[in-house]
C-alpha cells in the first residue's frame, strides 16, 4: 500500500463541498484521455460538451429543460437515500406518470379548460406514488428488498407504456406509428421563457427543492428520516416508526418522479412515446449523490448533469460522437465523487515504513 | 415430443447466463459484498465477448475476453468500496450506468452484425440415447461449464478449507480479521470472481443466446441474477433451480407469443420481471429465513485499523 487511510475525528465539513469539485476535475481529466483514445482533439470535444450548448440563450433554456426531471427526482430521491431506502425504480414512477397525467390529456383531448392541466399534474403525481407504492408495500409488508421490487417494476413500466401506445392508445390519425395523439394546447405546459423550450416545470422543481430544503430542516418527519438512516437503532429507541419512513420516503420519490414523467410528457415531448427519457430516473441516482443529498447541491448537481446531456448531443453533431460518451461521463463522475468522498471521513497519508509497522 | 426438445433446449441456454451471474454474485456476497453491478459487468462482457469473436473469428478468445471485460470491470468496484471505503450500493449502481454507457460506447459499430453462435460439443454414444441424448449431450462449452461450475462452488464452499474462511470473512469481518485473515485481499478475489462469471454471462448472452450485440442487450437479466441469490437464500444448487425456473419462466413467454395467445406481446415479457418479484417477496417474508442464510455482514464496508 502506497498510503494510509486513517479515520478522522469527525467528518471533514469542507471536503463534503471540495469532493465534488475533485472529482469534476478528474472526470474532465479522464475525458481528455478518453477522446485522445477515441482519436478527437480533446479541446474540440470539451468545448463541443461543456460550452458549445451554453452559447445562446435558447441553449440555456434547453439547460432548464434537462435538468428540470433530473432535480425533481434527485431532490426526492435524496430524501429516501438519507433514510437509507433505495428507490432505484424512479424511472418506472415517471412512466407512470407520464402514463396517467398522459392518459388526461388524451381523454379530455377535445376540452379547452384550465383545469385539465392541474388535473394531469395531480394525476401525474398519484400515478408516480402508485407504482412506488408496491416497493413501499412489499418492503414494509413482506420484507422484500425495495431496491430489486422497483427496479423490476421499471420494466413493467416501460412494457406498459409500449402497449398503450401500440394499442389503445395510438394516435388514430398516425399512420401506425407508436405514438399518442399530439397533446391539446390545454394539456401542454406553458413556456416561460421567450426564444426557448423553458416550461412551467422548472418552476415546479424549484418549488420542489425550496419545499424539500424546509422538510428536511425544519420538520419532524424530515428529522426522523435523517435519525432513521444514520442511526436506526436510536430511531427506533426514540420510537420513530422505520415502516412510516420508508413508506414516506417512498411516496414523495414516487410523487416526484411521476411529475417528471408528466412535465417531459405536457411540456417538451407533447404526446406519449413507447421512449419518454433518456435514463433521467437513473441520472438522478448520480444527481443526487453528486449534490450531496442536499436540496440546493442537488439543484446546482441537476444542471451539471443536464450539462451532460446536452453536451453529449451537441458533441454528436459536431464531432460525430456517440451519444454513449454521455453515459460514461456520468458514470466516471459518480466514481470518482465515491472514491473522494473518503476525504470526508479519512485522512490520507504516505504510508512510510514506520508507519505500517505500527 | 417434437416441440418439447428443442423447447426444454432454449430453457437451458435462457438458464445459463442467469446461472453464471447469480453464482458469482453468490460468491461475492458470501464474502459479505453486495455488488449491484451486475448488469454492467453482464452487458460489458457481452460487447466484449462478441468484438473478440468478431475480430478474430476465436470463440475461445472470446469467451476469455467476456470474463477479462467483466473482472477488469469489478476491480474499479473493488478499489473504490475496499480501498475508498465508499458505499456499496451507491458504487454497485454507478458501475451498472457506467458499464451500459462503455459497453454501448464500444459496441457502436458491432450493431446488426450476425454471428453464427458458440459451436455445439455433441458427445459421441451418449447422444445416441433416445430423448435425453439431445437433451443433455449437445450443448455449447458454456452450459456444461456452467453445471460444472455450480458443483463446483458448491464442493468449494461446503468442503474446503478456502470456502470455510471466505463464509467466515462474510459472517464476521472482525473475527476474521482477528484470527489473522486478510479480510480486504480475500473480498477483492470474490469481487473479481463475481465479475469474472458476470462477464461470463454477458458473453454467453452475445455469443450463444441471441448471438449478436444490441445495446443493453441484457434487459436486466443482471438484476434478475441479484434476485435469484436471495431466492436461493445463497446455495449453490438453488441457484441452478432459480435460474432454470426463470429461463422457463423466459421461453414460456416467447412461446405464449408464438400460439397468439390474445395478449399483447409485452404484457408476456413483463413475465419475467413479475415473476422475479412474487419470488423475492415469497422468500423475503420469512425474514428469519434470511437472517440465518444471509451473510451477516454483507454491504457493511470494514477498515482493518478502525
Amino acid at each position: 500500500m502506497l498510503f494510509k487511510l486513517i479515520k478522522r475525528p469527525e467528518p471533514s465539513r469542507a471536503m463534503v463541498f471540495v469532493s465534488p469539485l475533485v472529482a469534476l476535475g478528474l472526470t474532465l481529466l479522464s475525458g481528455i484521455v478518453l477522446f485522445q483514445i477515441m482519436g478527437v482533439n480533446p479541446g474540440q470535444a470539451l468545448y463541443a460538451f461543456f460550452v458549445e450548448p451554453l452559447t445562446s440563450k435558447y441553449g440555456w433554456g434547453e439547460l432548464g429543460v434537462k435538468a428540470t426531471p433530473l432535480v425533481l427526482i434527485a431532490v426526492a430521491l435524496s430524501i429516501g437515500f438519507r433514510a437509507g431506502v433505495w428507490n432505484i425504480g424512479a424511472e418506472g414512477q415517471l412512466t407512470l406518470g407520464a402514463i396517467c397525467g398522459g392518459g388526461i390529456a388524451l381523454w379530455l383531448y377535445q376540452v379547452d379548460s384550465i383545469f385539465v392541466l392541474p388535473l394531469m399534474v395531480v394525476c401525474g403525481i398519484a400515478g408516480g406514488m402508485l407504482w412506488a407504492a408496491i416497493p413501499a408495500f412489499l418492503r414494509t409488508r413482506f420484507n422484500a428488498n425495495e431496491i430489486l421490487t422497483s427496479l423490476m417494476l421499471t420494466y413493467v413500466a416501460t412494457l406498459f407504456l409500449s402497449v398503450l401506445v401500440h394499442g389503445p392508445w395510438r394516435d388514430p390519425d398516425g399512420f401506425n406509428f407508436p405514438e399518442s395523439r399530439i397533446f391539446s394546447d390545454a394539456a401542454t405546459l406553458p413556456l416561460i421563457l421567450d426564444g426557448t423550450r423553458l416550461h412551467l416545470g422548472w418552476i415546479f422543481a424549484l418549488v420542489v427543492v425550496a419545499s424539500a430544503w424546509i422538510l428536511m430542516a425544519r420538520t419532524i418527519i424530515g428529522f426522523q428520516i435523517k435519525v432513521v438512516g444514520e442511526a436506526p437503532a436510536a430511531g427506533r429507541y426514540a420510537g420513530f416508526s422505520v415502516n412510516k419512513v420508508i413508506w414516506f420516503a417512498l411516496m414523495m420519490s414516487g410523487g416526484a418522479a411521476g411529475l417528471a414523467g408528466l412535465v417531459e410528457v405536457s411540456g417538451p415531448i407533447g404526446q406519449l412515446l413507447p421512449s419518454i427519457s433518456p435514463g433521467y430516473g437513473f441520472t438522478a441516482i448520480i444527481v443526487a449523490f453528486v449534490g450531496r443529498l442536499h436540496p440546493v447541491g442537488v439543484l446546482l448537481a441537476g444542471l451539471l448533469l443536464a450539462l451532460s446531456y446536452l453536451g453529449g448531443e451537441s458533441a454528436q453533431i459536431s464531432l460525430n460522437l456517440p451519444l454513449a460518451v454521455t453515459g460514461v461521463f456520468q458514470g466516471m463522475l459518480l466514481f470518482f465523487l465515491l472514491a473522494c468522498d473518503v476525504l470526508i471521513q479519512y485522512r490520507i497519508v504516505p504510508a512510510t515504513a514506520k508507519s505500517i509497522a505500527s | 415430443m417434437d416441440i418439447l426438445i428443442p423447447t426444454l433446449l432454449t430453457i437451458i441456454t435462457a438458464a445459463t447466463p442467469l446461472l453464471y451471474a447469480a453464482i458469482g454474485e453468490m460468491i461475492t456476497e458470501k464474502a459479505g459484498v453486495l455488488n449491484l453491478g451486475v448488469e454492467g459487468m453482464m452487458l460489458l462482457g457481452a460487447v466484449c465477448g462478441f468484438a473478440t469473436v468478431h475480430f478474430t473469428g476465436s470463440a475461445t478468445l472470446a469467451i476469455l475476453a467476456g470474463f477479462l471485460a467483466g473482472a477488469g470491470l469489478s476491480i474499479i468496484f473493488a478499489v473504490l468500496v475496499l480501498g475508498f471505503q465508499s458505499s456499496q450500493v451507491a458504487t454497485g449502481l454507478a458501475l451498472t450506468i457506467f458499464g451500459i454507457g462503455l459497453s454501448a460506447l464500444l459496441g457502436q459499430n458491432l450493431v446488426g452484425i450476425a454471428y453464427d453462435g458458440l459451436p455445439k460439443l455433441t458427445i459421441p454414444l451418449l447422444y445416441d440415447i433416445p430423448v435425453l441424448g439431445p437433451l443433455l449431450f449437445s450443448h455449447d462449452i458454456l452450459v456444461y461449464g456452467s453445471i460444472l461450475l455450480v458443483a463446483t462452488v458448491a464442493w468449494f464452499l461446503n468442503h474446503t478449507r478456502p470456502g470455510l474462511i471466505l463464509r467466515a470473512v462474510g459472517n464476521s469481518h472482525d473475527a476474521a480479521h482477528a484470527i489473522g485473515y486478510h479480510v480486504l485481499r480475500i473480498r477483492f478475489f470474490a469481487i473479481l470472481f463475481g465479475g469474472g462469471m458476470a462477464g461470463l454471462a454477458g458473453a454467453y448472452l452475445s455469443l450463444a443466446y441471441s448471438p449478436l450485440w444490441i445495446e443493453n442487450m441484457s434487459a436486466g437479466r443482471g438484476w434478475i441474477a441479484l434476485a435469484l441469490v436471495v431466492f436461493a437464500t445463497w446455495r449453490p444448487w438453488r441457484v441452478l433451480i432459480g435460474a432454470y425456473l426463470f429461463g422457463g419462466i423466459s421461453i414460456l413467454q416467447l412461446h405464449a407469443q408464438a400460439l397468439g395467445i390474445g395478449v399483447p406481446s409485452q404484457v408476456m415479457s413483463m413475465l419475467p420481471y413479475i415473476a422475479t418479484i412474487a419470488v423475492l417477496v415469497m422468500i423475503s417474508r420469512d425474514r428469519n429465513k434470511i437472517r440465518l442464510n444471509a451473510p451477516a455482514c454483507i454491504g457493511k464496508p470494514f477498515h482493518p485499523t478502525s
